[in-house]
């Protein structure tokens, strides 16, 4: 049973694999020019697969700047204490429901005011963080949590700078996947958007100049050119 | 702005605003010499600066440049040491003097509405070629390397025009090269999911001699893919028609260039990203590239022996010419990587200045078969004697460059205890004797076909170019200073690194 | 070449100019969410390639002409190196944003940099794959010569 639960962990190796190996054997096997650029291309897209699966985290949302709206509602709370509409921006920045994203927000939320409901967000916060898929990440996010209930007491609502620096650190919380492999492929993808334009414009040219776009027959034609007629034949046999 | 600081960004930076301007320029007014002069200054303009860079790494140390002020590892950085900037000099000469040298034979043979789209083309293709070798990020030698192959295969394309198996060529390349660059691009994933970066000098940082599947894994793919892209044997099946179908003058510029740029990334990821001290690299070196390297020295070039077409034939030479390269490397040793430098450079200058005279004989005779090159040597006297000087440096003649990296690839064999090397460094040197013999017994011996029209000699354009090259194989021949001292300095620096 | 489907002509019609409307949001959404030139870009040509494929090529042709492309490509390019050059005469390196607006303390020259740069990208990428489709549908066959 290890062994099936190794081999399905790594799924998206396996699709990986298949495909690249699909796309080969494409490559490969068939003699219809335009076959092989869709085989050329699944094999590239298999590897863009790859790259996007490594950086992609459970429950890590995409690597948007969230602090900033959070500056935006520390401000806005600062001054109005406008409670319903700031927290409504700041969910409107978290994109998912992921349990992380909440947490973050609920902490937010005591930290503006309500000191007597900390004790029942810190609890759901940390319901919440345990049922988690990523433990590692979540572990991180409810003991600061707390380290900033129990240091927003002392803190006066109307300092801004405070709020803002505690709005930026709680934005770090949030899991990011990772972007870096993501860009990477972005880049990929538009050479390999080139590279299939390049091929089918050959492919075009070449069904031009030799009217058919067959390996073999295409083989036999420049045979034929180069050898005449017999030699050909014989190749082609 | 302080020139100076900016230099490194320079020869990638020019090109890449100049190619796009070629693109609007006319095709057909004055006979397309608009785009041609205009691209011509921008590849002396880029040499220049690639000379100013060489001047500064040899005399003051290594260049970093930080592209977007953001600091390396997390920022993409052009790292100029020794070995690249021989290698940026090699390109952007060769582009130097291929720019000019190309619009007369380019005319003859492309489309002539298409002249402005071909230098934009043979630019980008320059620039590409640049920015593999200056960049320190591991990802950008990935797209440096598509955006030189993509206008290669567009340049090998252009062809048609002449023999239309340029086409089925340039595809062949195509399929071919995209596969080399994903599975090169698969091997940097692994690396990068070992080692969490990609600037190369980091990666090893990282690596920290630790060694496990994932980096062999990605080792042997980018290998695999790199080679593929060097035509490394048993890789090479796309080259001959590529280079045999090319202009001529795409023949000169790539046959000179593109495949020592892929040598040049696979010796700087064996030793600045892996780093040669893994058991893996080692074994790659005695199983894989040492067996395959000699295997290319002799198939390419008994290959060559049979070809009836001159430039095919130059396209097998290169094959088992980049065996040596890769068997100087698989020595392991200092010597034997600053041998192979050596000869990544020579070779450059020989296989340029044979290209260019093949490319003056399509120019007047029309055809690079080698019935064509019957009593060249009366018919065309300066160009004859430009590929005889060039084929005797290919052989390794005393007095030439040829003889310089032989001589190196020998001790290189004999001081790291490898004397059946150097035995097979001479025989494979025999085997360039008998092709490049049979052609200019050709040209010398044989008189010209009885009906063939009289010929003028190539134009002054295509010759001063070619003898500028020829000069330059002459002079590196007996002037070893620049290129022995700075290549064993490179290997040294690269191989310290690897310590 | 046209297509007589009174459907189809009306729904591109609609279609036209949200479809550009929308690959301007994603250009400029860029700075805050998923988005940015290649994407904004690729959206803009399909609004024209859609209308090439109904209402025929040569109507396309008239509304954005081939050679109006090509000084798109090239203006789109060199807005997106030109950011890098004027970086490196306003004195920082290749690319490095923050010497356009120095003094800002919140890298303000970061924003106009990526949106200039974005903005290249998005009409290089647009004109790009205009051409490109261009080129293949209107690819007439040349007269084989007769010495191939």
């Amino acid at each position: 049973m290890d062994l099936v639960a190794f081999l399905a962990e790594r799924y998206n190796y396996w699709i990986f694999i298949v495909l690249m190996m699909m796309g080969l054997y494409i490559v490969i096997a068939r003699g219809n020019l335009i076959k092989k650029l869709i085989g050329l291309n699944v094999f590239q897209t298999s590897v863009f697969i790859y790259y996007i699966s490594i950086g992609k985290i459970t429950g890590g949302t995409a690597p948007i700047y969230v602090a900033g709206d959070m500056e935006r509602w520390a401000h806005g709370a600062g001054h109005d204490a406008g409670h319903g509409e700031g927290a409504a921006h700041g969910a409107d920045a978290l994109p998912g429901k992921d349990p992380l994203g909440a947490g973050a927000l609920h902490a937010d939320e005591t930290l503006q005011g309500d000191f007597e409901l900390a004790g029942n967000d810190l609890s759901t916060l940390t319901g919440e963080a345990h049922g988690a898929p990523d433990t590692q990440a979540v572990h991180a996010a409810p003991s600061d949590g707390v380290n900033d209930l129990l240091a927003a007491p002392p803190l006066k609502i109307e300092d801004h700078a405070s709020a803002v620096a505690d709005a930026a650190h709680k934005a770090a919380e949030v899991v990011y996947s990772n972007p870096l492999p993501h860009v990477l492929i972005l880049t990929a993808i538009v050479v390999g958007i080139a590279t299939t334009a390049v091929g089918l414009a050959l492919v075009v040219r070449i069904r031009e100049a030799y009217g058919t776009i067959e390996e073999d027959e295409l083989e036999a034609i420049d045979n034929v050119a180069e050898f005449g007629e017999t030699h050909a034949k014989g190749a082609a046999a | 702005m302080s020139l100076l600081a900016q230099l490194p960004v320079i020869p990638i930076i020019v090109p890449l605003v100049a190619a796009p301007l070629a693109v609007l320029m006319p095709a057909e007014k004055m006979g397309g010499r608009i785009p041609y002069i205009w691209t011509t200054l921008i590849a002396w303009t880029v040499f220049a600066a690639c000379v100013a860079i060489f001047y500064s790494v040899a005399t003051v140390g290594p260049i970093s440049y930080h592209l977007g002020d953001w600091a390396p590892p997390i920022g993409i950085e052009y790292r100029i040491d020794l070995a690249n900037a021989l290698v940026l000099t090699l390109v952007s000469g060769i582009g130097a003097l291929v720019f000019p040298f190309s619009y007369e034979s380019i005319r003859s043979e492309i489309d002539p509405r298409q002249i402005n789209l071909f230098y934009a083309a043979l630019l980008i293709c320059m620039v590409g070629l640049l920015g593999v070798t200056i960049t320190g990020d591991a990802f950008n030698v990935f797209v440096f390397l598509e955006i030189s192959s993509l206008s290669t295969y567009a340049l090998v394309a252009m062809g048609a025009n002449k023999d239309r198996r340029a086409l089925t060529a340039a595809f062949n390349y195509l399929v071919m090269g995209t596969i080399g660059a994903t599975f090169f691009v698969i091997g940097l994933g692994l690396l990068y999911q070992a080692t969490g970066t990609l600037n190369m000098a980091d990666v090893k940082f990282q690596l920290a001699g630790d060694n496990n599947r994932m980096v062999e894994a990605g080792f042997a793919f980018i290998i695999v893919g790199m080679g593929l892209k060097a035509a490394m044997f048993p890789m090479h099946l796309w080259m001959p028609n590529a280079y045999a179908y090319a202009p001529s003058a795409v023949s000169a510029f790539i046959a000179a260039t593109s495949t020592k740029v892929a040598v040049y990334v696979i010796i700087r990821f064996i030793y600045t990203v892996i780093g040669a001290d893994f058991d893996f690299a080692s074994a790659a070196f005695a199983w894989l590239i040492a067996p395959l390297a000699i295997a290319g020295m002799f198939f390419a070039s008994i290959v060559a022996i049979f070809q009836s077409d001159v430039k095919r034939m130059l396209a097998y030479s290169s094959v088992g010419q980049i065996g040596y390269m890769l068997f100087g490397v698989s020595f392991g040793t200092e010597q034997g990587l600053a041998a192979s430098l050596v000869h990544l450079f020579n070779h450059g200058l020989m296989k340029g200045a044979l290209f260019m005279a093949a490319a003056a004989v399509m120019l007047r005779v029309g055809s690079h078969a080698c019935s064509g090159y019957a009593g060249l040597a009366k018919r065309m006297p300066l160009t004859a004697a430009a590929f005889i000087i060039a084929g005797l440096s290919l052989i390794g003649v005393p007095l030439t460059v040829g003889f310089i990296s032989k001589w190196q690839l020998l001790s290189a064999a004999f001081d790291s205890g490898r004397p059946w090397a150097g035995f097979l460094i001479v025989a494979s040197s025999f085997l360039a004797v008998i092709y490049i013999g049979r052609v200019i017994e050709l040209m010398v011996l044989k008189p010209a076909p009885e009906n063939a029209p009289p010929i003028k000699e190539a134009p002054l354009s295509m010759l001063i170019p070619m003898m500028i090259l020829v000069a330059a194989n002459i002079y590196f021949g007996l002037n070893t200073e620049l290129t022995v001292d700075l290549a064993e300095r490179a290997a040294h620096a690269l191989m310290g690194a690897g310590r | 070449m046209s297509i007589e489907h009174l459907i189809l002509r009306v729904v591109i019609k609609i279609m036209f100019a949200p479809i550009l409307l929308f690959a301007l949001y994603v250009q400029f959404h860029g700075d805050y969410g998923p988005g940015g030139g290649f994407q904004a870009g690729v959206i803009f040509a399909v609004g024209f390639i859609l209308h090439a494929l109904i209402m025929g090529l040569d109507e396309t042709k008239r509304v954005m002409p081939i050679g109006v492309l090509k000084w798109l490509m090239v203006i789109g390019f060199l807005f997106y190196a030109g950011t890098g050059v004027a970086t490196m005469l306003l004195g920082g390196n290749l690319l490095g944003y923050d010497a356009i607006d120095p003094a800002s303390t919140h890298h303000a020259g970061q924003h106009w940099g990526i949106l200039l740069v974005e903005f290249g990208v998005g009409m290089a990428v647009a004109s790009t794959m205009m051409m490109i489709f261009y080129h293949f549908a209107g690819r007439e066959p040349e007269i084989r010569d007769e010495d191939w």
